[in-house]
């Protein structure tokens, strides 16, 4: 085998990505709560308001990292689903079934701001435009993938079924991103860009960035420890999950 | 410190947009944690039944 292939099987290894993780985790947790922490406070206190919508648009900093966050843990998903179709890894189906409740989470908290920040600014809180149709739609792809998860008996199939769900729901991931290019909606077009100057002042742009950096870390954060419980209970005849059952009683 | 809380007139929608955010988030971390120590109960209670049958049968 090739040394690549060699590597991803020796790390994704049930046992041993549960214990890289395990002391990989508490850094994670650290650094999302002092990135988390330092956005919070750059955002609320310390960036000036804006001139049209006064201290309202501070719900900025955390709808837009949390409307990136749906998007990337969408496609962490579907790019982890595809890898458990076609090689069948045990980790990459792990992985993608952890990371559906997390980036459900994150959709849920994007619509919700963005509804609140709606009503001031809009002056409603919900319309049907592109934007929001899709990003509802994502909300309720998630929702299939998680449902579908549980729905069926054998895990490893159910992984794999849901995992061909989220494969098929990639097709709205570009209708979210380009849907305020593509169509006239309420919704604002792109502030933050990855090629070309940014139209935020930077007072304003770097706790936002500092959030999305501390939402990544929380994902796989959260990500690891749903991962490492499903191995568990997905593993729970073999040595290694008992030994860490039995560890887990000593010290409690 | 008032104004900050405030929020220009906004503090109903700031702050619930934040109670939102957070409140999600903490429910996202604390519920892989509560099912962990289920999954480690039940493991440990499937070892104990295995080794009490392990010792009955002669």
């Amino acid at each position: 085998m090739n040394p690549l292939v060699l590597w991803f099987h020796k790390f994704g290894s049930p046992p041993t990505f549960y214990r890289w993780t395990g002391r990989l985790l508490p850094w994670l947790w650290v650094v999302t709560l002092l990135l988390g922490t330092l956005a919070l406070y750059g955002g609320l206190v310390l960036a000036p308001k804006d001139y049209q919508q006064g201290d309202a648009f501070r719900i900025i900093f955390i709808h837009v990292p949390t409307a990136w966050m749906s998007l990337f843990a969408y496609a962490f998903m579907a790019t982890n689903g595809f890898i458990a179709l076609v090689w069948r890894i045990k980790l990459s189906e792990t992985l993608a079934m952890a990371s559906a409740p997390v980036g459900a989470a994150y959709t849920a908290i994007c619509l919700a701001t963005g509804s609140i920040w709606g009503k001031p600014m809009w002056g409603t809180w919900w319309t049907w435009d592109a934007r929001l149709t899709s990003e509802l739609v994502l909300l309720f792809l998630y929702l299939g993938v998680i449902g579908l998860h549980n729905a069926i008996e054998d895990r490893r199939q159910a992984a794999r079924a849901a995992a061909f769900l989220a494969l098929v729901g990639v097709v709205n991931l570009p209708i979210v991103h380009f849907s305020v290019n593509w169509w006239n909606t309420l919704h604002q077009g792109q502030t933050v860009k990855l090629i070309g100057p940014s139209l935020i002042d930077s007072r304003m742009l770097w706790p936002l960035l500092t959030m999305a950096a501390a939402t990544h870390f929380h994902f796989f954060a959260s990500l690891f420890v749903r991962a490492r419980v499903d191995l568990l209970e997905l593993e729970g005849g073999k040595d290694w999950a008992r030994t860490v059952a039995l560890q887990a009683e000593q010290k409690a | 410190m008032n104004e900050f809380f405030s929020m220009g007139g906004y503090a109903g929608y700031v702050w619930s947009a934040y109670a939102i955010f957070l409140g999600l988030l903490l429910i996202d971390t604390i519920a892989p944690m509560l099912r962990r120590q289920r999954i480690l109960a039940e493991l440990r209670g499937r070892i104990r039944r295995e080794r009490a049958r392990g010792a009955n049968t002669p």
